[in-house]
């Protein structure tokens, strides 16, 4: 069930909060309490705006366990807008043919149903940019 | 030529053992890794064995099965000896290597077997997929449903924007791997393909085709190593000296590297394996690279040297990664041809780099070869295991 494994990353997940470097100013998401960087100690919180461009993307078909019945859907690294990278499905898509430098914004779905009595783990994924924003 | 001595401290395997990569549905992990065992012993029959490094990533998840060192040894009749699994993904046999390396050069012990050991076939597509992906990062990419093709595809796709390469840059490598498959009698594949056969082949992951990606598969090979004090006499086939063992790590997810593109941890390991052994890339008779995935095989020529940032897929379109080319690859079809064994593949290398070194790579050999490298690799790249051997004249 791991019901406490997902609830522990609930900042992550639900807000996409990381973290920012105090020696070096980095922005690091997921947090790691290290700043990759500089290698100094980073446990300041820093909540990311969700924006950022598709760096990469593909489709999975053949799905692993727990994730069959949402195929097939598209994966992409997105890199924000303050700079870390992610890796997450796109959703919303509509007609709309995906490409590397597309401007998305994170969203709040599904990401796996854990069987029929299982719990659903939501998270991020990320859509193409409402104009209005 | 005069008669050389070997190096007391100095590493050689003195035996493989390889089983034909299959889904063999009749045969369990034991029988298979049993089967290599065996083989690699009967190689130098005088030596005993002190300790067994089992390379192996997916028992865990794919048969309910931990503690192979245990298992493994006394399946093989050596309870007693020293034995555990040495895991690292993809990289796990050149892990074990390493480890088995560390323990002779140290003086520890005088002589070690490594195995390594996959068995897939007993599980569906979806359970693989899953098995497969804990080589990721669980909490922040598997949580988003990536699979190993996902992630050479999100790669593959990168580069072949940022080098503006055709889109069957890759291709070679797949022919390569293919055509040197076809003489070895241990990979599952046995016939060459058509440049046609790839530009039509089925999507896994755009732009990854099943023709970029190498078919999960059963097998076993295994490796007997002695130090040069423990040397046996009397063999008949010269010992090959580790002249090199390294090992480099970067983060697991793609998205925590800082150039995703260049892979860290292979050149890491490379080059400390180059200074190891005193030598540069140019010496390098063949390599044994992981094409696990094709993107793979340009970033990992890349990486270690033998080719310009961005220029690897080059080495694909003239012939350079060919049995007579400049740097020879995938000499027996590599993982693309021969079948991927996760965690056994580095120990499938290091026993095809013996073959050639020893001259008895049959249709398969590259002329003259006397430094080989084998660079195995975990996940997308997070580890890198690297060995380089070289057949000492004389000895």
């Amino acid at each position: 069930m791991e019901v406490s494994r997902h609830w522990r990353l609930k900042k992550e997940r639900y807000a996409m909060v990381g973290e920012v470097c105090p020696h070096c100013e980095q922005k690091i998401f997921p947090p790691r309490d290290i700043c990759p960087d500089c290698g100094q100690e980073a446990r300041t919180l820093f909540r990311f705006s969700g924006r950022g461009e598709v760096y990469s993307y593909t489709t999975v078909y053949s799905a692993p366990t727990g994730h069959e019945v949402n195929a097939p859907y598209t994966v992409a690294l997105v890199r924000l807008e303050e700079g870390p990278m992610v890796t997450a499905q796109l959703t919303d898509l509509g007609e709309k043919q995906v490409e590397i430098g597309m401007p998305v914004e994170m969203v709040t779905r599904r990401l796996r149903a854990e069987g029929e009595s299982g719990i659903l783990v939501y998270g991020y994924k990320f859509r193409p940019q409402l104009s209005a924003s | 030529m005069s008669e050389m001595k070997p190096s007391p401290n100095a590493v050689y395997i003195v035996g493989i053992g390889l089983t034909q990569v299959a889904e063999h549905w009749e045969r369990s992990l034991r029988e298979l890794a049993l089967e290599a065992i065996q083989a690699a012993r009967a190689e130098s029959p005088t030596l005993q064995p002190e300790a067994l490094y089992v390379a192996n990533m997916l028992s865990v998840s794919l048969s309910a099965q931990a503690q192979l060192g245990a298992l493994l040894a006394d399946f093989a009749g050596l309870r007693g000896i020293e034995a555990c699994t040495v895991e690292a993904a993809g990289a796990s046999g050149g892990a074990a290597l390493r480890q088995a390396y560390l323990a002779l050069r140290s003086g520890a012990c005088q002589a070690a077997l490594v195995v390594g050991a996959e068995k897939v076939s007993d599980k569906v597509s979806a359970e693989i997929e899953a098995a497969l992906a804990t080589a990721s990062d669980a909490d922040f990419e598997s949580v988003q449903g990536i699979t190993a093709a996902a992630l050479a595809a999100l790669l593959m796709r990168r580069y072949l924007n940022e080098t503006q390469a055709p889109p069957d840059a890759l291709a070679g490598f797949s022919l390569n791997a293919h055509a040197n498959a076809a003489a070895n009698p241990y990979a599952m594949f046995r016939r060459p393909i058509k440049k046609e056969a790839y530009a039509r082949a089925a999507m896994l992951s755009e732009p990854v085709s099943i023709l970029d990606a190498a078919p999960v598969a059963d097998g076993a090979a295994a490796l007997l190593l002695a130090r040069g004090d423990a040397l046996p006499e009397g063999s008949v086939l010269p010992p090959i000296r580790i002249a090199a063992s390294t090992i480099a790590v970067t983060a697991p997810a793609i998205h925590d590297r800082p150039d995703p593109l260049f892979l860290t941890a292979a050149a890491e390991a490379a080059h400390r394996a180059y200074q190891q052994a005193g030598l540069s890339a140019e010496e390098v008779d063949l390599f044994e690279l992981h094409d696990v995935f094709t993107i793979y095989a340009a970033l990992a020529l890349e990486a270690a040297g033998f080719a310009a940032r961005g220029e690897g897929w080059r080495l694909a379109q003239d012939g350079a990664i060919g049995r007579e080319g400049k740097i020879p690859i995938c000499t027996f079809g590599g993982s693309k041809g021969r079948g991927d064994t996760a965690g056994a593949t580095g120990v499938y290398q290091a026993a095809e780099v013996v073959m050639q070194l020893q001259g008895r790579a049959g249709e398969n050999q590259v002329r003259d070869a006397r430094i080989g490298m084998a660079q195995c690799l975990g996940g997308s790249g997070a580890t890198a295991a690297t060995h380089i051997l070289i057949r000492d004249d004389g000895l």
